[in-house]
Formats: structure tokens, C-alpha cells, sequence
């Protein structure tokens, strides 16, 4: 047990502050009340996370996070307008878009027309103040006790979006469940989403997360994911904050039996980044795959924390992680994967690759394999190096200059993250904002 | 009339080692040149050397093409000048696609001189008839760029490349190495297509039956960093016969 920091950093002190002030106004009855009353307590006993917890090794929020900003104001109907109004790299594909401002679930700017027959679309604000949201993990997820940013989320959360599919119900047209910031005084936000999908149900769902340059607004973002058995998810985040931006995003999954679950995420925003997801494989004969890219640069930090638990025999999972990092910035992968004695018939997999650009990059990983059954199959590794030099001079034989010969090794190396996508419209605008990116690096 | 390629007392070295010692070749326009020579001459080097690899440093003489200094180019200038080097081992390159790949070169070299970029479906139209005469099929040009290719569709591969970007000076390193005689027909054949009056190549294999194939108007012995012999098409007949052994002695 690490001894509790006696000493309360200005992040926490703000923290406390922000509780005691926002806390009574924030949406719940009596039930959601103690419940944050109780999270509170114990993200304040414990404080920030930092170093010398295993979990946050690499991403020490007690040093790195220097003040709390206030929960951020609901957005005016001008900001809700403009936010509604803007275009980006997923507009046109006809998806069903929710967009959330400034932490704030807004229906009118939301496509909420057409419902298809069992699919839910709640504003996780009236489920608060209703007093019938669940702020705190299921029993059978792989949160750690006390997980100190799911705690101060579970606190603090004032919105979101609550979807639900019901048994059987197929979703041709994916949810865009789109998170956007405005510019303006920096802000908190805390939201908890939630997407359920039922037994034999299938859909798609891109998240993505966005928000103005040069402001170092604070976000933390909860999605609690449940998969039914014989249900398919495809699930896309991309993460593309403002350069000064803090997030931290948490996903909780519990996937039934035969289910199937691709999940591919793209950072490539955001001042400092920590992305983690806890899955439970809990029934068997499932399979996963989650991948994710980070595309960094500048003195970003990005920070990927998985655990997934295989639970239940005969499940299949995947995970392959790839950081290109480039400038003074900063690439952590941390991937645990636990078989359960249950397990039994388990094929494991996880890679991290890391790909330096600059002498300054840093990328650090580690995989780990904590196994209960004997009857598995299950391997990780792990690499990290620079752009192949003989690859690079074949391709300026050709005639390709040398930014653009970077540029294609580059997208080569990211590409088998983006490729797992399998809707043709995401994959192309995660593409693209590869192809951005690798632009904007010059 | 100015050479397509001049290299007057050239002198390389990589990794602190003197490879090329005072080497000559002058290569007209329309002409094929065969260097043969043995294992270790330094004929990988003077080809890395002429296209440009890093890490080789040149430390005396000249290379001139089509009447500028070569050396002053970085490897992609070469290229969209018109050198073209089909490398003895083509590389892998896991995730770009072989077309994708060839489109890229073909219109950065455009880009490079000033001319229009082809379009995809002109693009794709061009690779595939070249790519029939080479018995390449459509799956090969979509799969990574030679990530699982046996070593004579490596090779062909890299004829396609050549007919496609249609270069000044084809630089071709031991093109024959790892063909069978079926597949070295159809590489060879790839080649002679190419032969053309505004057009130099530069033949380079250890062995002479390449040769029969492409048949040469010079042959070059190159050995121990140097061209030391100088002759007609029978010189690789000769050589045949009686083996690198008289050079190898002469440089020890
Ligand atoms: N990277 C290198 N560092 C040091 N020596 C090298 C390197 N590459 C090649 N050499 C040496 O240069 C000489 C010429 O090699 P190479 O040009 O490949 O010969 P060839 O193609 O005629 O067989 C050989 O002795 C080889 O060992
Ligand atoms: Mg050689």
C-alpha cells in the first residue's frame, strides 16, 4: 500500500474546492449524492496518481498536473450553435451524431430523428438527477479499488450520453459520439457516457474528441461499454484535443460470450494524454481486438493503459499498440493481460511498437502476461526504433524526396492500426489525419 | 557531345574503407555497358555510389550525368534526373502498397521536373501493360511492395519500376542473381525493350550468361576498386573460361 501524499499539491487543493463549491449543484438525488460524496472521499484520501503507483509509472498527474480548473459553464446558445455548425473530418458520412459542448449533452444540435426500433438515447444528466445512473464499476469489471481519476470522475460528472441497443437490434448507420470544446476561459469537464449494446445486437461507434489550440482546458471522460452476448462492436476513438489540453479518458467494458469487439483509437491532440480502458472478457468464445496509434510531437505526453481480463474459456484477443513519436515528446504503453483460471483455450496477443523521429522522442511500453490457466496460448513484445535508413534511400532512388519518403514509412507503420477499422469512411478520415499530421510535422 | 555518364578517377570509401580506387567509366547515350568482375570488386559500390546511398564518401575524382555534377544531388534528384538503379536485393516495404509506391515515384519525379502528375487511372492503365509484358499479375501490384515476393518477382518488379519511370541510365546490379533461366528470359527481354538510342545502361552481374541476353556493346573487368580490362562482348566469353583469378592475384 503506498502511503497517502501528506501534502495536497495546488491540482488537489482546486479539486477540493471545485467538490465543495460545483459538487451541490451537480445533477443527482439522494442515491448519486452519497455516491459522489463517496468518490470524492476516496480520490481525496489517495490524491492525484502518481509515479510510485505501477499503474500511473509513466504519467505522474501529482507533478504534471499544476492546477484544477473550474467545472466549465454550460455553453450559450451561440457556442451550441457554432459547435453544431462546425464541419470536421467525419461530416458527410451521414452518421448519427451526438454532440456533446463543453461537457454538456446538446440535444438540438444532436441527430436524434429517426430512431431506429430499440435503440435509447439518453442525456446522462437527467439519468443523474433522476438518481438512476450507476457512477461506480460493475462487480465483474477490472478497475482497480479506488481507480483515483474514475473516482474523481464518478465526483464530478454533470453530463453525457447514455445509448443503449436492444437484444437483436442491428445499427447499419453509426453513432458519432462527438465531444467538443469551445474556445474561451479554461474549463473542466467531467462526463460519463454509456453504450449498451444487447444480446445478438451489432453497431458502430466512433467517438472523437476535440477542442481549440493554446487553451489548457481539463477533460475527463467516461464511457462504460457493454457488449451482449453475440453481439458486435466496432468502436473508434479519435483523440484529437487542443495542443494544451489536459485528458484523461477511461473506458470500462464487459463483453458477453461470442461477441466480437474491434476497437482502434488514434491520438494524435492533446497536451497530455491518458487513455485507459478496463475490459472483462466474461463469457467465452469471444473475441477482441483493440489497437491503437499515437501520433506525437512537440512536448505532448500520451499515455495508453489497458487491462483486459479473459475471464470465460476459448476467448481470442488482440492488441497492438504503434507510437510514432517525434520532437520532445513522449509515448507510454502499458498493456496487461490477465487469464483468469476460468480461461481456459485463451489466445493472447499484444504488441507495442514504438517508432522514434527525433533524437528527444521518448516512447516507453510494457507489456505483461499474468496467467492462471494452463492451457493457453498467449505471447507480447514489444519494439522501439528509428525510420529504416535503407527503407527510406530505396524509396529516394525512385525519386521520392525525403520528407514525403518519411511521411510514406510513416503511414506504413501506422497503417496497420487504421486498417482494423472497418467501416471505409472512418478509415479514411483516420487516414487523413494521419496525413495532417505528417503534414503539419513538415 | 557530352557522355550520359562521366566518372573520371573516382575514389570511394564506406566505413573508413577504400572501396573504389581511381576508377574510370565513360557511358554514352544508346550504349550498354557490362562490368563484370569478382565477389567483393567493389561493383555494389560504385552503383550505391552513383545513385547516391548514404554513408559512402566519395574522397576524390568526378561523376558527371548528362553534363552535371552528380555528386551535388541528393538520391531523389538523381533519380527524377533520370538514374535509375534496380537494386541486387529489392527491399521489403510492409504496408505500401506496390501500386501506391509506384505512383508516389512517378509523380515526385514529374513534380521534380516540372511536369503534370499522371493521373490513377492512366497511372494504372500504364503499370499494367507493362506489368503484362513482365507476366506480373494485378494481385502483386495491390500486395506491400515486395513483402513476400520470391526472388524473381523482386527482380521483375524492379524491371516494372524501370520501364515505368523510363530513366537515362539504368544501373541494373546483378539482376540475374537468384533467376532461373525462365525468369531471367522474361527480366531480360524487360531490359532489351528498354534499349534505346537516348538511353545508356549499365549491366553489372559476375556471371556472363546474363549476357547472352542482354548483349553488351563494351564489357568492363572491375577489380579491387578499379576498371582494369576493357573489350568487346567476346571479353565475357573469355572470362567465362578462364575465371576472375588473374585480377584477384594482380590486386593482392
Ligand atoms: N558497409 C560497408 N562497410 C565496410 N565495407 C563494406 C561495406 N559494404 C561493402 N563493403 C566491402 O566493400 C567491398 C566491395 O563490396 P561490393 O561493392 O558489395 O562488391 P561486389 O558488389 O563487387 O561484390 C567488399 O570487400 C565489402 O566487404
Ligand atoms: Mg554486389
Amino acid at each position: 500500500m503506498n502511503a497517502i501524499p501528506a501534502i495536497r499539491t495546488k491540482a488537489e487543493q482546486d479539486l477540493g474546492a471545485v467538490f465543495a463549491s460545483a459538487g451541490p449543484r451537480l445533477p443527482g438525488g439522494r442515491r448519486i449524492a452519497a455516491a459522489r460524496a463517496a468518490a470524492f472521499q476516496a480520490f481525496a484520501a489517495a490524491g492525484l496518481p502518481h509515479r510510485r503507483l505501477e499503474a500511473w509509472k509513466y504519467t505522474d498527474l501529482r507533478r504534471l498536473m499544476r492546477d484544477a480548473k473550474p467545472l466549465a459553464a454550460a455553453p450559450d446558445a451561440v457556442a451550441r450553435a457554432q459547435a453544431g455548425q462546425a464541419t470536421g473530418l467525419f461530416s458527410g458520412l451521414g452518421f448519427r451524431r451526438l454532440l456533446v459542448v463543453d461537457g454538456v449533452f446538446v440535444a438540438d444540435q444532436s441527430d436524434l430523428s429517426d430512431l431506429e426500433p430499440g435503440l435509447e438515447i439518453r442525456a446522462m444528466r437527467d439519468l443523474l438527477a433522476a438518481d438512476v445512473a450507476d457512477l461506480a464499476p460493475g462487480p465483474g469489471s477490472v478497475v482497480p479499488e479506488g481507480e483515483p481519476m474514475l473516482a474523481l470522475n464518478a465526483a464530478l460528472a454533470g453530463d453525457g450520453v447514455q445509448i443503449r441497443l436492444a437484444p437483436g437490434t442491428r445499427l447499419a448507420r453509426p453513432i458519432h459520439l462527438a465531444f467538443r470544446v469551445t474556445a474561451g476561459v479554461p474549463a473542466a469537464m467531467f462526463t460519463r457516457s454509456a453504450f449498451e449494446i444487447g444480446a445478438g445486437g451489432s453497431a458502430t461507434l466512433l467517438e472523437t474528441f476535440e477542442g481549440p489550440d493554446g487553451s489548457d482546458y481539463q477533460v475527463n471522460a467516461v464511457l462504460d461499454l457493454r457488449v451482449g452476448d453475440d453481439a458486435r462492436l466496432d468502436h473508434v476513438r479519435l483523440i484529437g484535443e487542443g495542443d494544451a489540453a489536459l485528458h484523461v479518458g477511461t473506458a470500462v467494458a464487459e463483453i458477453g460470450a461470442r461477441a466480437a469487439v474491434n476497437a482502434v483509437s488514434l491520438t494524435c491532440g492533446g497536451g497530455l494524454v491518458r487513455s485507459q480502458a478496463f475490459v472483462t472478457l466474461a463469457g467465452a468464445d469471444t473475441r477482441a481486438a483493440m489497437s491503437g496509434a499515437s501520433l506525437l510531437g512537440g512536448r505532448q505526453h500520451a499515455d495508453t493503459t489497458l487491462v483486459i481480463a479473459h475471464a470465460a474459456p476459448g476467448s481470442e484477443s488482440r492488441e497492438t499498440f504503434k507510437a510514432v513519436v517525434d520532437g520532445a515528446a513522449r509515448s507510454a504503453f502499458q498493456g496487461r493481460i490477465t487469464v483468469r483460471q476460468a480461461a481456459q483455450q485463451t489466445d493472447a496477443r499484444m504488441m507495442a511498437r514504438a517508432l522514434l523521429l527525433s533524437e528527444a522522442a521518448e516512447a516507453h511500453s510494457k507489456p505483461e502476461l499474468e496467467i492462471f490457466a494452463d492451457d493457453v496460448q498467449c505471447g507480447h513484445g514489444a519494439t522501439v526504433g528509428a525510420l529504416d535508413e535503407q527503407l527510406k534511400f530505396y524509396l529516394m532512388a525512385r525519386g521520392i524526396p525525403a520528407p514525403e519518403a518519411e511521411a510514406l514509412l510513416i503511414q506504413a507503420f501506422v497503417g496497420e492500426v487504421i486498417d482494423a477499422v472497418a467501416d471505409d469512411g472512418i478509415r479514411e478520415a483516420l487516414t487523413k489525419a494521419t496525413a495532417a499530421w505528417l503534414r503539419a510535422r513538415g | 557531345m557530352t557522355a550520359l555518364l562521366e566518372i573520371r578517377n573516382l575514389r570511394a570509401e564506406i566505413g573508413g574503407r577504400e572501396i573504389l580506387d581511381g576508377l574510370d567509366l565513360t557511358v554514352a547515350a544508346g550504349e550498354v555497358h557490362a562490368i563484370m568482375g569478382p565477389n567483393g570488386a567493389g561493383k555494389s559500390t560504385l552503383s550505391y555510389v552513383l545513385a547516391g546511398k548514404p554513408g559512402y564518401t566519395i574522397t576524390g575524382g568526378e561523376i558527371w550525368f548528362k553534363g552535371e555534377d552528380l555528386t551535388a544531388m541528393a538520391a531523389d534528384e538523381r533519380a527524377a534526373k533520370g538514374l535509375f538503379l534496380a537494386f541486387q536485393y529489392p527491399l521489403e516495404i510492409p504496408g505500401v502498397a506496390t501500386l501506391t509506391f509506384l505512383r508516389a515515384a512517378l509523380n515526385a519525379q514529374r513534380r521534380q521536373r516540372g511536369e503534370p502528375e499522371l493521373s490513377s487511372p492512366d497511372l494504372l492503365k500504364r503499370v499494367r501493360e507493362i506489368a503484362k509484358t513482365l507476366n506480373i499479375d494485378a494481385e502483386m501490384l495491390r500486395r506491400p511492395l515486395n513483402v513476400g515476393f520470391s526472388g524473381g518477382e523482386k527482380k521483375r518488379n524492379e524491371t516494372l519500376q524501370m520501364a515505368l519511370l523510363e530513366p537515362a541510365l539504368c544501373v541494373l546490379d546483378e539482376t540475374d542473381s537468384g533467376l532461373d533461366i525462365d525468369a531471367l528470359k522474361v527480366v531480360a527481354n524487360g531490359v532489351n525493350q528498354l534499349r534505346a538510342p537516348d538511353r545508356g545502361m549499365i549491366v553489372i552481374t559476375h556471371y556472363q550468361r546474363l549476357l547472352d541476353h542482354i548483349v553488351p556493346d563494351v564489357v568492363h573487368v572491375l577489380a579491387s576498386g578499379r576498371i582494369v580490362e576493357t573489350g568487346g562482348k567476346d571479353l565475357a566469353l573469355q572470362l567465362e573460361a578462364r575465371g576472375y583469378a588473374q585480377y584477384q592475384s594482380e590486386a593482392a
